[in-house]
């Protein structure tokens, strides 16, 4: 196989999306799953490529393959390529991408029929679109250059519009899409200006010759740090940072399939990928590095202290997302600190050094989109997201209570599921880097473990509480094909996170001595992860005396601490000062409602006045609205008349 | 034998005109068939000279030049090169669509479709002509037709809207036709030949007038029809309140002649002067781009939003236009296409919507794309195309002109207007979104029910607009190897 069969990963995805739009559409009956199946085998063939580009890049020397570019555009000496990277950075990618789209898509035929069955949705334009994302994220992790990421980028970003707005009836829905893909674009402007920056000063768009650039000397500077703030800015947006983070929470608006794809492995994971890919531009510039670790560590802590207080489960789930994102940044941030402090930084370091923060998108993406999935089927069950509607349903749904549960304890950091190792490596990261952000991450630790314990008491504990309406009296497991995928990704939340038990993972992206921690004597090194471990343990006590025991009540800690309260549950007020104040008043009521009055009575008066005293008197307008045209030749004549002073005067 | 080929594409729908205009007695359905074949005709002839365009020349080709008036030295002078060949190809593409889209039609048909193919052609003979002259006459005539389709086949307001058209592109030739003019007596000897008087821009002044002068007596002229802020309040009238045909016309080949005006004229023939005066005509494109894309948030008029957004998106021609480079220009050049398929699409859809659902408010429209999925996912892909959605025609066109724009070293501080300018795709995709929501999603409405969705003839147009959109912006390359070819030489002229 030839290397550009690379390219089939990213195509198969796109062959269903066009067959499916193209013949499944007009041939099959409304409610035909056909769709279903293709887009299962496409993605199944994506994956099979997948793993088989992991296996291969494993065995190549310095784990790359190089693939040769094609020529798109040529204007002058500007040129555009299209090409593909193949490191070990897009073989852990693609198969994260391509096995959790493939359990969503299996899931989803489950999951939709419902609704296709219910409110005459159908499962062509459902599939057509997810083929469409899995495709764009495929091809932005391959993509060589910036300007065919940007291209991906702004796929990914479609397809999410178009997924999040697929009820596009439900008002809620159509206003989250747009707004979603208002304020990522927001932040694309930022990756547009550094890609116009970088081409500038390089004359390149290529991935690999811009990081050796930064590591030679090349490109240094000024440029080099505002490029890169530019693309974390891009970054920002489509992985939810704080201050871009408000259209994630309303994304949940889209079917829950949709949301488990979007929070895990496609979307906001394009963020944290976007800045690992280029990280050897970041690394040079200390302040870039220092602003994506302080972005990420405050993110984390605050939007784990949101989900503190939500009742909706996909909204708690959001918020947790947020969080961990913030952990990759913080992740990548704190290693470029580090990295930067040593000195002389390499390409091959830099590359290196994204391990952290890659290795906690891979464990994250399949516990988080397990956990939506998990709350999908919940949903099946009792027709709601509120959690104050639920409980209980352990008894009801044993497979989603374990699997939910291996999900849980995994995001929460207890060993030794995966997100224990990943989370405490980027605890140990951060402690290098800078002290007060790693206190911001052990304490988000602890907040982690609670406001996911207090889902799982919430919901699965208790009594249960009636659902929805009266047809959700009594809650059932859902069909297998929910949860045999539940089962799979709650197996690899649990295991996925030896990977890097000595070190191998870290080897893998290019760590030459890494740090290489057991799977007993990771207690022994340091003290950091017993307290870490603790700190989680702890944030599910306080769950359990809450939520499950009620020993302490809920309510009058709300009550005490009411200003916090508010400020939680209400978002901390950012979507009224988006919304209200920035948007509509500020902007639409103010300035440019104040264009519009210049457009209507400023700039056109000025020329309706100089219409008028050009002729004199209204009474021409009013009998050229007649409909004559002599005006025509006064017209030919003024020219005329002009020139003939003009040159009379001149000469 | 060359020469023929773009006579005969200016000349059919002429002779269409001719024919629907004098011939008594045909029925509405023959005056379609006609028409539709005339301008299919000069599509296919366009499409040809296209591709028998030969790209390793370059320069101008399918030349035709005869005597006219040679006490002023004028003469019937026609060639394309790499810059007019493709708006020559997209005004032919439009000109049949609009035929399509005119069917149902039953005013005054006649002379509806006279008025047509006329403005047709003379759009047509805008972007062939090489002598000055006969540029003028071409833009002159364009003016009468589009009048008459605004005043008597518009909506609203359209007397006030056509007078005001009228007015303003009067406004803006009388100093063209200054410029000209004075071009002409600069010249020695007196030369209306666009070619020749770019040949010798260096030698050409011999003071008569300062060069300044007849740049700016030209770019006003050029200005008010591309448009630029503040000679832009004639558009969103005069698009609001035309025919659906008039309007795709009007935003799709019309504005582009100002865009073309100046890269022909005004950059080619006097450089140096473009070059003097580029920092203040880029400050004018980033404010037409972001005043323009801030007004059409305001707008709650389907056909006045998109107008608007022509007044911003042509904010970016501009932007590459006066970038001077080689690449800006290329740029420039793709974005008027782009554009014209763009928003000749939406317009077409804006209408089609207008049409059959009665209704024009964004406050009282909503839902529909359950009711008409049709429109609405060839209007979606219009709208992602507009605000500049990779692999569309939108995206290719104003990447190229970013780059372009903001590597060029021609103007100082040119990074920071491009990066102004840029800012209105963000507004952009406010805007479209917007809009896209407020028309076809949220709530079903009852009274909308039993509208209906495209019928065939629309599928087939909107077919056509959709692939052509893809392609350019799949394959860019399909037109900026041919513009760059036009454009190459003129960048040349300023060491860029």
């Amino acid at each position: 196989m030839s290397s550009q069969g690379f390219w089939l990963i990213f195509l198969l995805p796109v062959i269903s999306f066009v067959l499916i739009s193209v013949l499944v559409k007009p041939l099959t009956r409304r409610d035909s799953p056909v769709a279903g199946y293709i887009t299962i085998m496409a993605i199944t063939g994506s994956v099979i490529l997948s793993i088989w580009t992991l296996a291969e890049v494993l065995g190549a020397p310095n784990h790359e393959i190089h693939v040769p570019d094609i020529i798109w555009v040529t204007i002058g000496d500007f040129t555009i390529k299209t090409g593909i990277i193949m490191d070990a950075l897009t073989a852990v990618m693609v198969v994260v991408v391509s096995v959790v789209s493939l359990m969503v898509q299996i899931y989803s035929l489950g999951y939709m029929e419902h609704f296709v069955h219910h409110d005459g949705d159908t499962y062509t334009r459902y599939y057509a679109w997810m083929s469409l994302f899995t495709a764009s994220m495929l091809g932005l992790i391959i993509a060589d250059n910036l300007l065919l990421m940007f291209v991906f980028w702004e796929m990914v970003g479609l397809c999410s519009y178009l997924l999040i707005g697929y009820w596009f009836h439900r008002p809620s829905a159509a206003n989250a899409a747009k707004k979603a893909f208002i304020v990522t674009r927001f932040g694309d402007f930022g990756f547009l200006a550094a890609i116009l920056v970088l081409y500038t000063n390089t004359g390149t768009f290529d991935t690999a010759q811009l990081s050796d650039m930064a590591a030679t000397g090349l490109l240094t500077g000024g440029i080099l740090t505002w490029a890169a703030i530019g693309i974390f800015s891009g970054a920002m947006g489509k992985s939810a940072q704080f201050p871009l983070h408000v259209w994630l929470p309303d994304a949940m608006e889209g079917p829950t399939p949709v949301s488990a794809l979007i929070h895990s492995a496609t979307m906001v994971s394009a963020g944290v990928f976007l800045v690992a890919r280029i990280f050897p531009i970041f690394a040079h510039s200390i302040e870039a590095v220092t602003l994506v670790a302080t972005i990420g560590g405050f993110t984390a802590i605050f939007a784990a202290s949101m989900g503190l207080v939500m009742n909706d489960i996909k909204r708690v789930l959001a918020y947790s997302t947020i969080s961990q994102l913030g952990y990759m940044m913080l992740a990548l941030g704190a290693a470029g600190i580090v990295l930067n402090h040593e000195g002389h930084v390499t390409v091959e370091a830099a590359k290196a050094a994204v391990a952290i923060g890659i290795f906690h998108l891979f464990t994250h993406a399949f516990f988080k989109s397990l956990l939506f999935l998990g709350a999908g089927s919940v949903n099946h069950a009792t027709g709601t997201f509120d959690m104050r509607l639920m409980g209980g349903l352990r008894k009801a749904m044993p497979w989603t209570y374990i699997t939910f549960l291996m999900g849980a304890l995994s995001l929460a950091g207890i060993w030794p599921l995966a997100g224990f190792w990943s989370k405490d490596e980027i605890l140990i990261t951060a402690l290098d880097g800078n002290t007060l952000l790693f206190i911001l991450a052990m304490i988000t630790v602890f907040m982690t473990a609670f406001y996911m314990f207090r889902v799982i008491f919430m919901t699965f504990h208790g009594e249960y509480r009636g659902g929805e309406s009266e047809e959700y009296r009594h809650p059932h497991e859902s069909s297998k094909v929910m949860v045999l995928p539940l089962v799979f990704l709650a197996v690899l939340a649990v295991g996925v996170g030896w990977w890097s038990l000595g070190g191998n993972f870290a080897e893998f992206m290019g760590e030459h001595h890494p740090h290489a921690a057991g799977f007993f004597d990771i207690f022994a090194s340091s003290p950091w992860p017993i307290i870490s471990l603790l700190l989680a343990l702890a944030g599910i006590g306080l769950a359990y005396l809450m939520y499950g025991s009620k020993r302490i009540s809920a309510e009058k800690i709300g009550a005490r601490f009411k200003m916090l309260y508010n400020a939680l549950i209400n978002k901390y007020w950012f979507d009224e000062l988006y919304e209200n104040i920035i948007v509509k008043k500020a902007l639409l009521g103010g300035i440019f409602a104040g264009f519009q009055e210049v457009d209507a009575n400023g700039v056109d008066s000025v020329v309706n006045g100089v219409a008028e005293g050009t002729f004199g008197s209204g009474n021409i307008i009013r009998r050229l609205q007649t409909g004559q045209l002599q005006l025509y030749g006064l017209f030919i004549g003024l020219g005329a008349a002009v020139i003939a002073i003009v040159l009379f005067i001149v000469s | 034998m060359d020469s023929g080929w773009l006579l005969a594409i200016i000349l059919l729908p002429v002779a269409g005109t001719i024919l629907i205009a004098f011939i008594p007695g045909l029925s509405e359905r023959l005056i379609r068939y006609i028409a539709a074949l005339f301008t299919l005709v000069s599509l296919i002839l366009a499409v040809i000279v296209f591709a028998g365009f030969d790209q390793s020349i370059g320069g101008i080709q399918y030349e035709l030049k005869a005597s006219w008036i040679q006490a002023i030295n004028a003469n019937f002078h026609l060639g394309v090169d790499g810059l007019s060949l493709p708006l020559v190809l997209l005004t032919a593409f439009l000109g049949f669509i609009v035929v399509l889209i005119s069917w149902k039609i039953h005013e005054r048909v006649r002379e509806y479709f006279a008025w047509l193919l006329l403005l047709e052609a003379s759009i047509l003979g805008v972007f062939c002509s090489l002598d000055l002259l006969l540029f003028f006459i071409f833009w002159e005539i364009e003016v009468i037709p589009m009048y008459f389709l605004i005043s008597i086949w518009g909506t609203g307001r359209r007397e006030y809207s056509s007078i005001k058209y009228v007015l303003y592109t009067l406004f803006g030739s009388a100093f063209m036709l200054a410029g000209i003019l004075s071009l002409y007596f600069t010249t020695e000897p007196h030369s209306l030949s666009m070619v020749d008087i770019a040949n010798r821009s260096g030698v050409i002044v011999q003071s008569i007038m300062p060069a300044a002068v007849i740049f700016w007596l030209l770019i006003i002229g050029f200005a008010v029809k591309l448009p630029v802020f503040p000679l832009h309040t004639w558009l969103p009238d005069a698009h609001t309140d035309a025919p659906t045909a008039g309007s795709v016309m009007l935003a799709g080949a019309l504005i582009k002649m100002g865009g073309y005006g100046m890269i022909r004229i005004c950059v080619s023939i006097l450089p140096n002067v473009a070059q003097d005066f580029a920092p203040l005509l880029l400050a004018l494109a980033v404010i037409s781009v972001l005043y323009g894309a801030a007004v059409t948030l305001r707008q709650t008029d389907l056909k006045r939003m998109i107008a608007y957004s022509s007044v911003s998106h042509m904010g970016f021609v501009l932007l590459g236009v006066f970038a001077l480079g080689e690449v800006s220009l290329t740029g420039a050049g793709l974005q008027m296409v782009s554009h014209g398929l763009l928003t000749g699409l939406l317009f077409a859809m804006a209408g089609l919507t207008m049409h059959n659902v009665e209704e024009r408010d964004l406050r009282k429209l909503g839902g529909l794309a359950r009711q008409m999925p049709v429109i609405a996912i060839v209007f979606s892909i219009a709208g992602l195309g507009s605000l500049g959605l990779p692999l569309t025609s939108g995206f290719a066109a104003e990447f190229i002109t970013f780059t372009g724009a903001f590597s060029s070293t021609i103007v100082e501080g040119v990074e920071a207007y491009t990066l102004l300018a840029a800012v209105g795709v963000v507004l952009a995709a406010g805007y479209i979104l917007w809009m896209l929501q407020r028309t076809f999603y949220g709530p079903v409405l009852e009274q909308y029910n039993g509208v209906k969705d495209a019928d065939k003839l629309e599928k087939v147009y909107m077919f056509a607009f959709v692939v052509l959109i893809l392609l350019v912006g799949i394959c860019p390359f399909i037109l900026t190897d041919v513009i760059q070819l036009g454009v190459s030489p003129i960048a040349s002229l300023i060491g860029g």
